[in-house]
């Protein structure tokens, strides 16, 4: 059965209810990460499309009020309109997951889903400001407020970003929104290995700059990328946003500096948008359901450390965002998680999670990097706190 | 000394074994890392708080991790309080000490171990001072961003307790937004690490709990911070209005507009004087209220983005436009600024409010701030963040006349709940301790104030991290 409350006060009742029997329930939005996660047990499920609109917002503060169930596209065509943007870039897990669904607002912040802007402008869970929820006891809870400072109390907010469901379910959240770049472009460096891009990536975020996109897309995937239309061989590509006037004099000091590594060239902001649309959305990977998709956070010039010693090993393809701190790995048959799991370990540490892989090999694989024993007993017993009766998608984030 | 807050009851249990107490701690530190003469624990005994005093048990300043471990696993065991401590700083009184509990200073932990500059991040001891950070990575050309006002004595394990703030958070964040992992000692001696060079959570994202949660969780030793490359330039420019609403009404209209400086800070007139005699940065004394806009980046995207703010100003009748015309100027244009606290605090005893409202609602509350103040028969001076409404009201009085401070502190409380009240909160950057914690009930639900309570108890189930800290007294649940 589908629960789809109304309002917030339905939602709670729901909640109670399900407590008092011990019923789990699935956690979801518009089920586009559906198959994301560890496999939940559940008996119900619980969405937020019920909870639909824009609940406040002033642009002239740059703070978005919107209720959980609220379509992704509706968010930003009213912010479009006020030329503002959510600056994390949401990503949209449809085409790879290979999922149908509306992606909605709740769906992004339970999933702290970020772009390519993350490693400078900070990830979903650093925009949101504040949040209301149904705790498991079906108690209704407000966590921070609409004010970008904000130090009272423990943060909640951060905690709830990212659970995926498991604590609690999101029913309204406040979020900080910014201007949309006068304009942007992309700088193109032809022909550089993995080694050299993260060279070049570190001395272009050291430059004052300020780069809002850093990605390395290597032979393999460059022609998937707009088309086919980026210059021929590896491409490292990096984004300027800004003022006309700025963005013109940071380009010129940015495409001398990295005259040095190779040919640059230059996209103009059409391309630009385009390209690191597809960036965040992993465009390479997306319509291949059967191949194991990892996503790896790791320290920027350890990326390509990583791919490098996996390639003796495995069959693998990868793509690199944030600096080379974010990998998109596509493996050709076995996840081969325990390999790179070992391998993240002895890099300096960091987390792989299994984004997709077909259901036999979902279920053998943790999908999220199993913790320490400390922070694993740590988070069980916060998920106790919030959910005592373990009713919220249970095991869908390892051990909780 | 004010005693209209409350500590909980000294636990009978430790106040009768303080010597054995003692002498089980001398086992586990050397003894220039152990404090208990009672003349000695003196400098301990309040922080930037300073209304309240209590001496402490005895004090605990390791030098290493595992020094951290043994004294929270021997605490624990004997169910002795502990209130870390990094520079004593707070303005909220995180760092106040009870009789019956161990300070833990981590002030001789105080060891940059790592600076990185392919991966942006510098690794570094609890102790190390906020302004150490961008000292020791200023050659790489990068800084630390977040710089509250205290940067030269206040220490990164203090910013993480507090979620610190500053001036230029406007642009880059505070520090949960800059910091990417810690080490940490959790209330039983476990000693975990969260996060590190990489970004987000493997798991749920118990980094942004720790951080700002004023030292209930757990000493952090350790942590890794992202570091920002230095900006081509910086300008700040002083723009001078007749009155606090006109300045208020352009800080709104400049952020409207869609452009963002570095920081936006506002000062009226008594803090344009206090600042001014002290600092000579050359502050404008015509004028009602004072305005620092800064800039960064190329020449040419400075003179941009100020024409754009000068227009704005116009518009609000800005009555004094006054651009920096050296580094030196910027400096002291600066200088002025960070020093308020202390140049306050040479003129007459301060408490410094820290609520943050919505920034259309920045004229209002400075309106009714001053007819608050005045009621009370007291007077106030504004500096402030007024680009993120982080508001400073200080309110000045006589700590030698125990009505005038109690006076001071009913101000400051309605002060902080009219913050609340238009939607802004109690503290934006000072943190709640104990000056701010019996008004949580004005922000929050029983309900929602329990729910936090929960999961602190995830954390330390018996209440011995700085325990009466941050959440009412009482109500509490049992532990």
């Amino acid at each position: 059965m589908t629960l789809i409350p109304n309002t917030e006060t339905d939602a709670a009742y729901v909640i109670r209810n399900a407590a008092a029997q011990g019923t789990t329930l699935a956690v979801c939005g518009g089920d586009t990460r559906s198959g994301f996660g560890n496999a939940v047990a559940f008996e119900d499920v619980l969405s937020s499309r019920g909870l639909s609109g824009i609940v406040d917002y002033d642009p002239a503060e740059m703070v978005m009020t919107v209720k959980t169930g609220t379509p992704v596209t509706e968010v930003e065509a009213a912010l479009a309109a006020n030329r503002q943007m959510m600056a994390f870039e949401p990503m949209d897990h449809r085409g790879i997951m290979g999922t149908t669904g509306e992606p909605t607002i709740g769906g992004v912040f339970a999933a702290n889903a970020s772009g390519p802007r993350r490693f400078v402008a900070g990830a979903a869970r650093d925009s949101l400001l504040g949040i209301r929820f149904v705790n498991g006891r079906g108690e209704i809870i407000r966590a921070g407020g609409r004010v970008m400072k904000n130090v009272t109390g423990l943060d909640l907010v951060k905690l709830l970003a990212g659970s995926h469901g498991t604590l609690g379910f999101l029913t309204e959240v406040t979020f900080r929104v910014l201007p949309v770049p006068e304009t942007a472009e992309t700088i193109v460096i032809s022909n550089l290995d993995d080694a050299a891009a993260a060279r070049a990536m570190a001395v272009s975020m050291a430059l004052s700059v300020e780069v809002s996109g850093a990605a390395h897309l290597p032979q393999t995937v460059r022609s998937r990328f707009l088309g086919g239309q980026l210059p021929e061989g590896e491409a490292t590509v990096l984004r300027l946003e800004g003022l006309k006037a700025s963005v013109a004099v940071r380009s010129e000091k940015l495409t001398s500096e990295m005259s040095r590594f190779g040919p640059v060239s230059r996209l103009g902001p059409d391309d630009s948008r385009r390209l690191w649309q597809e960036v965040r959305d992993v465009t390479p990977y997306a319509g291949m359901p059967k191949k194991p998709l990892w996503r790896v956070s790791i320290a920027p010039s350890a990326g390509h450390q990583l791919v490098a010693a996996l390639r003796l090993e495995a069959g693998i393809d990868a793509f690199y965002d944030w600096q080379g701190g974010l990998v998109w790995m596509q493996m050709e048959a076995d996840p081969e998680a325990e390999l790179l799991r070992r391998y993240v370990r002895g890099l300096g540490g960091g987390h792989a999670t299994l984004v997709r892989a077909p259901e036999r090999l979902r279920l053998a694989t943790p999908a999220f990097e199993p913790q320490g024993d400390a922070v694993a007993a740590l988070s069980a017993r916060i998920k106790l706190k919030l959910d005592p009766a373990g009713i919220f998608s249970p095991g869908k984030m390892a051990g909780v | 000394m004010s005693e209209a807050i409350k500590f909980l009851e000294p636990r009978k249990n430790v106040m009768s074994r303080r010597r054995a107490i003692i002498e089980d701690l001398a086992d586990l530190l050397p003894p220039e890392c152990l404090v208990h003469e009672p003349r000695e624990l003196v400098p301990f005994e309040t922080d930037a708080f300073v209304a309240y005093r209590r001496l402490p048990l005895a004090v605990a300043l390791p030098k290493t991790t595992e020094q951290v471990a043994a004294v929270m696993k021997y605490c624990h065991r004997y169910g002795v309080p502990v209130v870390p401590r990094g520079a004593g700083t707070s303005l909220s009184g995180g760092a106040i000490p009870q009789e019956d509990a161990v300070v833990l200073g981590l002030s001789k932990m105080s060891r940059i171990l790592d600076v990185d500059p392919a991966n942006r991040t510098a690794t570094v001891q609890a102790g190390v001072t906020n302004l150490s950070i961008s000292d020791a990575v200023s050659p790489e050309g990068f800084f630390y961003a977040p710089d509250p006002s205290s940067q030269l004595a206040c220490t990164i394990g203090g910013n993480i307790g507090m979620n610190s703030g500053g001036a230029h958070c406007l642009k880059y964040g505070v520090t949960t937004n800059n910091l990417l992992g810690v080490k940490m000692v959790l209330v039983d001696g476990t000693v975990i690490d969260l996060g590190g060079k990489h970004l987000d959570a493997a798991g749920y994202d118990l980094l942004g709990l720790v951080c700002g949660s004023e030292g209930q969780l757990g000493i952090v030793t350790e942590a890794t911070v992202r570091l920002i490359a230095k900006p081509e330039g910086a300008r700040p420019v002083l723009f001078g209005f007749d009155t606090s609403e006109q300045a208020g009404a352009c800080v709104a209209d400049v952020i409207g507009s869609g452009i963002i400086p570095v920081a936006i800070e506002f000062m009226d007139k008594p803090a344009i004087e206090i600042c001014e005699a002290f600092a000579h940065a050359g502050y404008p004394l015509d004028v009602g209220a004072l305005l620092i806009i800064e800039v960064e980046g190329s020449e040419a995207e400075m003179d941009a983005m100020l024409k754009s703010i000068v227009e704005i100003a116009n518009r609000h009748d800005v009555k004094t436009v006054r651009e920096s015309q050296s580094a030196t100027e910027a400096a002291l244009i600066w200088k002025g600024r960070k020093s308020a606290f202390g140049a306050t605090g040479r003129i007459a005893d301060y408490i410094c409010m820290d609520g943050t409202v919505p920034l259309g609602k920045l004229s209002y509350v400075l309106e009714k701030t001053s007819e608050i103040v005045e009621r009370f028969g007291l007077r106030v001076a504004n500096v402030f963040h007024a680009g993120d409404g982080n508001m400073h009201p200080l309110i000045l009085f006589n700590a030698n006349d125990p009505e005038d401070a109690a006076r001071a502190e009913e101000a400051g409380n309605e002060i902080l709940k009219l913050c609340v009240d238009v939607g802004g909160c109690l503290t934006g950057e000072h943190g709640v301790g104990i000056e701010k914690r019996d008004l949580m009930r004005h922000q929050y639900s029983d309900t929602d104030l329990n729910q936090q309570m929960a999961v602190r108890a995830a954390f330390d189930a018996d209440w011995l991290l700085n325990p009466s800290k941050v959440f009412p007294i009482e109500g509490r649940p049992a532990a």
